[in-house]
């Protein structure tokens, strides 16, 4: 079943000297329950498409439907996690957590107590009372990853995560976001330029073509390994084809 | 995480530390000793002519009749009363300010060269019409030291509010938060040390305000002992007013200071 619809969407940009048109007629499905990513060339258009999906900008034509319904503003059911985690100096852990209830103002007992739960489980609960500062890069992506939790989206928009972590961090974050995301049962729909991080998480790629940004191709990753997570699919022998075939998709020419 | 076992060579390192910062203070105190310590001598031994530069024994024989007169507190409180609500006035109108121009991007635009303006202009030149209008007095004065922080306020509180981290603003509108929430959760908070930085100005400015204001309509007050101090050749009123000037100035940019540190704890 579908959970997202991306209708023959375009977007064009104005500005004064020029407009450009960053995405072309693109169509996509994001089923219920699956891990998609997208990815493309820089500057191809990628985040201009997650603002869309997350009713930041308005579509110059098509439509983005979730659950059947038109969005046109930004609204609880869609998570967006940015590339950085962008917690406030200012703010405790936990209150940083609550930061989107209480802007929907849904701070409830009910909503307090799940973000308990899940600071526990997810190895945080010690932590709530520190500053940001004191936290390690990880801890904070993963805090940043709660607080978009806490709101309870359907669909999780991920925005290139992990691209301001070193390498080492990046694969032990990713490996905890992606089991979150899955233990809570999450839909999930990332934008990467990194191919192999988007193997290894994906359940389905979608290849981008440079700007303006037009559905290439999209693959179905299927490894041999059990229990998958991030770490494992990068053991499976079928990762390096993905790999390959990606690469040649992405068409991108070393001068 | 505190490792209070330290090493030898990390005590040592910790003593050097402390030594160079005790150092720096007693060198400090020896500066000001020295200073008045010359002051008074080379005026009693006529070095100098006290006549014309006074000499710290006299400064403080004069501040004892002040003070028996009963008018020592009451001009340096004026003084601090009229420079406190200057340039709280001065950052809270200019936040206020600030704010309206961030709002709407179109008053901000419209503004702009009618702030650049006003910035340029120094704005004692207003002393004289803000005195005709509100008469002599408190209110003048007060408002003469307004004038001369709310530019420079409204400008640099704005200018924070514009460097919020673009990322920060989205992130709150993927809540679906509103502009009032935007400013409230992330663009005030976070321009907080900038507004404390303009209050760090502001106090200068508003002396600076303060003391010309009772230079041209004063009846008391520091500014008014000074002026008064040197159209009856009276130094040692001038001098030491300065000094309790330079005092009460310091005295409360660290007041500004101390509230800079209780609202940035989480930096530390």
């Amino acid at each position: 079943m579908a959970k997202l619809i991306i209708e023959n969407l375009s977007m064009i940009y104005h500005t004064i000297e020029a407009e450009t048109k960053a995405v072309d007629n693109l169509s996509l499905e994001v089923l219920d329950g699956e891990f998609l990513s997208i990815i493309g060339p820089s500057g191809c258009g990628k985040s201009t498409l997650l603002s869309v999906i997350a009713g930041l900008l308005q579509p110059s034509s098509g439509r983005v439907l979730l659950d059947d319904m038109e969005i046109t503003k930004p609204c609880s059911k869609v998570g967006y996690m940015l590339q950085r985690d962008h917690l406030f100096e200012w703010r405790n852990i936990f209150s940083n957590i609550t930061l989107g209830l209480e802007i929907q103002r849904k701070c409830s007992k009910e909503s307090l107590l799940k973000i308990e739960r899940m600071l526990e489980k997810y190895g945080l609960s010690g932590f709530k009372n520190y500053y940001p500062h004191q936290l390690s890069g990880g801890m904070r992506q993963r805090v940043a990853l709660i607080r978009t939790l806490a709101i309870d989206p359907d669909i999780l928009l991920l925005d290139e995560p992990f691209a301001a972590l070193d390498y080492q961090t990046k694969l032990a974050v990713s490996e905890e976001v992606y089991k979150i995301i899955k233990q809570e049962g999450k839909t999930a729909l990332m934008v990467t330029h990194d191919i192999s991080e988007a193997i290894a998480l994906s359940d389905r790629v979608a290849v981008l073509s440079k700007r303006p940004a037009k559905l290439k191709n999209i693959y179905d990753i299927k490894l041999s390994v059990e229990n998958r997570t991030p770490l494992k699919s990068r053991e499976a022998p079928e990762f390096r084809h993905y790999f390959n075939a990606i690469w040649k998709e992405l068409d991108i020419h070393v001068e | 995480m505190l490792n209070n076992n330290f090493s030898k060579e990390h005590e040592l390192y910790l003593k050097a530390v402390k030594r160079r910062k005790t150092a720096v203070i007693i060198v400090q105190i020896l500066i000001l000793i020295i200073f008045f310590l010359q002051w008074e001598l080379t005026a009693r031994y006529k070095i100098v002519d006290p006549f014309l530069v006074s000499q710290p024994s006299r400064m403080i024989k004069f501040m004892g009749k002040l003070y028996s007169e009963g008018m020592l507190f009451r001009h340096i409180w004026v003084t601090c009363y009229e420079t406190i609500i200057g340039f709280l006035l001065g950052t809270i109108v200019g936040t206020l300010i600030a704010i309206i121009l961030w709002w709407s991007d179109f008053i901000c635009k419209v503004l702009d060269p009618y702030l650049v303006v006003l910035n340029a202009l120094p704005k004692i030149a207003l002393g004289p019409i803000l005195i005709f209008w509100v008469g002599n007095g408190k209110t003048a004065i007060i408002l003469i030291a307004l004038t001369i922080s709310l530019i420079v306020t409204i400008i640099s509180v704005l200018t924070g509010f514009k460097e919020v981290d673009e990322d920060k603003i989205k992130l709150l509108k993927t809540f679906g938060a509103s502009k009032s929430q935007i400013l409230r959760y992330v663009v005030f908070p976070s321009s907080i040390p900038t507004m404390i930085s303009a209050l760090k100005i502001n106090v200068g400015l508003s002396y600076v305000g303060v003391i010309v204001g009772e230079f041209l309509v004063a009846k008391e007050g520091l500014g008014f002992l000074i002026v008064f101090g040197g159209q009856v050749a009276q130094l040692d009123m001038v001098m030491l007013s300065i000094i309790i000037l330079s005092i009460s100035a310091y005295l409360m940019y660290e007041a500004v200071a101390l509230l800079e540190k209780k609202f940035t704890v989480w930096r530390s």
